[in-house]
């Protein structure tokens, strides 16, 4: 009798695939953890400059964003450099009560610490720029932070 | 179970971004007084840097490319030499001698009247002396014997224009910037074996915590600073708001 054998199967054997959830989990906790949510929705172009001397900050609850540069939406605001504080387009003289509530956001002892992180875009002109860091000054938020992509430091 | 662990990878997946908070740190000077008056300032001992509204740079009264101002910036803090004695240059500032032995006395003396302020105020400011002196002792101990310090009043400044491009002055503020951190960079590359960039990080770091090294960290951090001080001013702007707001 001819015997109805199992034709030997060529290649590999396949993966165990076993381990898979534990691998997604994984991943996925990762990813929770690095996740923040973002909630400010950019309401101006920024393209921010490059630079090669750069200080890192660690501690990202420290750093709060001013956005500086011209509207996504033209028809609403005009393709002036505007500048953006937390959801809204404001104007020069919103920054020192803005100072004063993202201050009050953070911890006492950390209040002094406060950062704020100026992303603006490359076609921006100075004025602006300078009008922002006078009320910088006047609401004693002195530490500021140029943000900046990252550049060769040339030769 | 996979299916909904896929499920939430892939929406953390989506809305992740892993942010980097990199630029260039600085502090601003706290507002002035309206009857503040500027100290006089030897013209010397500062190197003046104009950016004008075309993003053209006139440096100490020269018209200047941005590729050669990294250069001319390096110049200005050391060619008068920072461990030895150089043929004097007298448009540049003059570095002086820190001596231990004066170091070191004054250090006592100034331990003494903290011993003896008679008010917190006055003790506090002592207390800043002390570091300051305590600082020029650390530079003369790693860096192997006597260093030259600038003067107070030696600083690179700059100023722009309203309508000086926003690329531009972050430019001019990064070659002045990286003039500095190359100088320090050659003196812990040669001292500690490790550039500046990577000697301040691990002081960050470890800042925090009750690490034994932080200490000697710190202060091979401030021996640097000691010699190359970080001394970039932005001149106060004049009141001309020529922009619209909506």
């Amino acid at each position: 009798m001819a015997k109805f054998t199992k034709k030997k199967k060529k290649g590999m054997d396949e993966i165990s695939t076993a381990s898979l959830p534990d691998i997604v989990f994984m991943l996925l906790f990762f990813f929770m953890l690095v996740t923040v949510l973002k909630s400010e929705e950019p309401l101006v172009n920024v393209s921010t400059p490059k630079a090669s001397e750069l200080t890192n900050i660690e501690q990202k609850t420290l750093v709060k964003y001013i956005n500086i540069g011209s509207p996504i939406n033209k028809e609403l605001y005009g393709d002036v450099p505007v500048l953006q504080l937390n959801d809204a387009i404001a104007s020069v003289d919103d920054v020192q009560t803005w100072v004063a509530q993202k201050r009050g956001e953070l911890a006492e002892n950390e209040q002094s610490k406060m950062i704020v992180s100026m992303k603006v875009d490359k076609e921006v002109k100075m004025g602006i720029v300078t009008d922002v860091k006078q009320e910088l000054r006047k609401a004693n938020a002195l530490k500021i932070l140029y943000a900046t992509g990252k550049g060769e430091r040339t030769k | 179970m996979a299916d909904i662990a896929f499920l939430l990878l892939v929406f953390f997946l989506m809305v992740t971004q892993i942010a980097t908070e990199e630029g260039i740190l600085r502090q601003l000077p706290p507002p002035v007084p309206e009857d503040f008056e500027a100290p006089d300032v030897k013209q010397k001992d500062v190197f003046v840097v104009l950016v004008n509204a075309k993003d053209e740079l006139l440096v100490e009264g020269e018209f200047m490319e941005i590729k050669d101002l990294k250069d001319a910036a390096i110049e200005f803090l050391v060619c008068n030499g920072v461990f030895e004695d150089l043929p004097v240059k007298e448009d540049f500032p003059e570095r002086k001698w820190v001596r231990k032995a004066e170091v070191k006395q004054r250090i006592d003396e100034t331990k003494a009247l903290i011993a003896t302020a008679p008010t917190d105020d006055h003790r506090k400011s002592y207390e800043g002396t002390l570091k300051k002196l305590e600082r020029k002792m650390y530079a003369i101990e790693y860096f192997g014997g006597e260093y030259k310090e600038l003067p107070g009043s030696a600083l690179i400044s700059m100023k722009n224009h309203n309508q000086t491009g926003y690329e531009r002055y972050i430019e001019v503020q990064n070659e002045l910037q990286s003039a500095i951190n190359e100088l320090r960079d050659e003196l812990c590359l040669e001292h500690f074996g490790m550039s500046y960039k990577e000697l301040y990080d691990e002081y960050e770091r470890k800042k925090n915590d009750d690490d034994p090294s932080v200490e000697e960290l710190q202060n091979r951090v401030y021996a640097v600073w000691a010699v190359f001080p970080q001394r970039i001013s932005e001149a106060e702007p004049e009141k001309s708001v020529q922009y619209e707001t909506p």
